[in-house]
């Protein structure tokens, strides 16, 4: 009975796009992000930080990246914990050779530097496609952290090849380093996400994301009505590395402070992202939020059940944990097999409608 | 493009001014020769498209009118001849400059964007009269939504003009082949173009179908003065619809004139019946 559109008439083209088209939808975003901006601050702790909405937040923003090339786009990559490397690596070269430079802008730098590392990893899409494309840009995750591990230089010639994030400040505030409190990290990466996804959504509703769209639903007809393809590709790659790097980089200065480069950046990370991609929904900016929920909060619910209430030994508990989510990564495909995004999208068709479908 | 202007640009009104008036040459094939290894697609092939006319193509299966327009519109490189549109000679250019000119087309089996909307389907065809940059389509408020609404309702006008009301917010996917064909129109003619390209508009298609994109070809022709050029198997269509016709049979041009003088040329029935070779 909430969830209605009648009455609500839209008498221009301004509010017939508008993102949130129906009212009480517009008022539960906005009611829940100021749950999330004015609220959760002032409860969080240090468990839900580091194990619950830090990571959420930036596997969001990492999922978020990946969904514009992959879902909206069309370009299937594998180089995500290579391009998230990157952009670890850069903020902590931009850390330690600028101690000045506000972390903020730090983070935004080390995001630019990934753009121009992934578009130069994009170049080959313009010659193939699908999985070959994919095979391509696997190797550019292997090349990334081989060259990483390779060249002390990126680590500042540290004797454990680890890289340290040194303590940097807003405002007086401490966000990283280990005297970082929880609220101060939780609201700097919900600021980040908050912004890079109404950037997201903006550049995909209009001219730059119809001709992503275009590329990937028919390339050919897209190139006829005048869409030029290597611009286009080339965009959609730096524009998904650039929120790739800018998640990399708060992954290593904000959640982990302290990374080595095979462990932090590894394949997984790249079929990670690739997973919460495919299950939130291609081409969906709510999809790249569920499918990084699903992928992150799964494991902890999972393992608070067993161990915490069950009171299982732990290594049982990994192993049905992650029996489990596979799962249930099966069972939503084979329910939904456009990811939750969509599942969502039905839902709301059928509560439009509710309790009178005819 | 300013906002100003892209609100005047009805179907046209933005690219005419070529300075080629009605009756003159839009578009000059002259001596184009096209092959595919051994395969000789097109062999010198010579005709013009004069503004304001409908121009059909037609000829038997095989016989190169696709590559023909594939030709015009840059898709394929031929190896000898030239294309003068609007004035400029060229033998190679990429689809998308093709389409910067005001080159637009539809295909012979649909060729929309599956999931996208009716409505950006349609915008999507107008992405090379838009403007702004990365940076203010990321701050959409302002410049960017100005203009994104200025040529949501150039669109909104093309959605009327064709019927399709109703599909607006529907994935084209969706929706059944006859409405997907006017769809695909709709998206040509929101480029605003100079030349149509219609490669075989109405194949597999109703009777009631083919008279709703006769009557829409026919109305883009006469109220906004745009050039077409189709292929069309449907001879009825092709006589009634079209000023002239070029017939193509293997890669050759073998009749061009108007309906009447084509039906009674002996070239062109022979092509379509077959003669004895004795």
């Amino acid at each position: 009975m909430l969830y209605r559109e009648a009455g609500d008439f839209k008498t221009t083209y301004r509010a017939d796009q508008q993102t949130f088209p129906i009212r009480s939808e517009r008022y539960l975003f906005w009611a829940a992000m100021a749950v999330a901006f004015l609220v959760v601050p002032f409860f969080i702790n240090s468990y839900w930080e580091k194990s619950v909405l830090v990571p959420l937040l930036i596997w969001s923003l990492v999922a978020l990246g990946l969904n514009i090339l992959t879902g909206y786009c069309g370009q299937v990559s594998l180089g995500t914990g290579g391009f998230m490397a990157v952009g670890a690596f850069a903020c902590y070269k931009l850390m330690t050779s600028f101690p000045d430079m506000p972390i903020i802008f730090v983070v935004l730098a080390s995001g630019g530097v990934t753009a121009l590392v992934g578009t130069m990893f994009g170049l080959p899409s313009l010659r193939i496609k699908g999985f070959y494309l994919a095979v391509a840009t696997l190797a550019a995750q292997f090349f990334l952290v081989w060259i990483f591990n390779k060249f002390p230089w990126f680590y500042n010639y540290s004797a454990s090849g680890q890289i340290t994030a040194p303590e940097r400040t807003i405002l007086g505030v401490a966000v990283t380093g280990p005297n970082a409190p929880s609220w101060a990290t939780y609201l700097l990466c919900l600021s980040f996400v908050f912004v890079l996804a109404w950037v997201a959504r903006n550049l995909t509703r209009g001219r730059i994301g119809r001709a992503w769209m275009a590329i990937r639903d028919m390339d050919i007809a897209a190139e006829i009505i005048g869409v030029e393809p290597l611009r286009t590709k080339l965009s959609a790659f730096a524009v998904s590395s650039f929120y790739i790097g800018t998640a990399g980089a708060l992954f290593f200065s904000v959640y982990l402070g302290a990374a080595e480069v095979t462990e932090a950046f590894g394949i997984e990370k790249s079929f990670l992202a690739l997973f919460m991609v495919i299950i939130g929904g291609l081409g969906s900016i709510l999809g790249s939020f569920l499918g990084a929920a699903f992928l992150v909060l799964m494991p902890v619910a999972l393992k608070n059940l067993f161990v915490g209430t069950l009171g299982w030994p732990t290594d049982v508990a990994t192993h049905i944990q992650i029996m489990l989510i596979g799962g249930l990564i099966v069972f939503f495909l084979i329910v939904e097999p456009h990811g939750l995004a969509q599942l969502w999208r039905l839902t709301k068709e059928k509560l439009r409608l509710w309790p009178f479908p005819y | 493009m300013n906002v100003h202007a892209a609100r005047q640009g009805v179907f046209g009104a933005a690219r005419s001014e070529d300075g080629i008036a009605r009756g003159e040459p839009l578009l000059v094939v002259d001596n184009i020769s096209l092959a595919f290894g051994g395969v000789k697609a097109i062999t010198d092939v010579s005709f013009d498209i004069v503004k304001g006319e409908i121009r059909a193509i037609i000829g038997p299966n095989g016989a190169g009118k696709t590559s023909m327009l594939n030709v015009i519109n840059g898709f394929y490189h031929p190896q000898q001849g030239t294309i003068t549109f609007r004035g400029r000679s060229r033998r190679r250019m990429q689809p998308h400059e093709a389409a910067m000119q005001g080159i637009a087309r539809t295909f012979q089996n649909i060729a929309l964007f599956k999931g996208m909307t009716t409505l950006d389907n349609i915008m999507t065809g107008r992405i090379t009269l838009m403007k702004r940059n990365m940076l203010w389509q990321a701050l959409w408020h302002g410049p960017a939504e100005a203009e994104e609404i200025a040529h949501r309702e150039a669109v909104e006008r093309i959605i009327d003009f064709l019927e399709i009301e109703h599909i607006r917010k529907v994935p084209v996917g969706r929706l059944p082949y006859g409405l997907q064909k006017r769809v695909e129109l709709g998206r040509a003619l929101a480029a605003e173009p100079a030349l149509l390209l219609l490669d075989e508009p109405m194949a597999g298609m109703n009777l009631e179908e083919k008279e709703d994109m006769s009557r829409f070809i026919l109305d883009v022709n006469r109220d906004y003065g745009t050039t077409i050029a189709l292929i069309e198997h449907d001879m009825g269509v092709v006589m009634d619809l079209s000023d002239r016709v070029v017939v193509l049979d293997y890669g050759r041009k073998i009749g061009d004139g108007t309906p009447d003088e084509v039906r009674n040329n002996q070239a062109v029935i022979d092509a379509y019946l077959g003669v004895a070779h004795d």
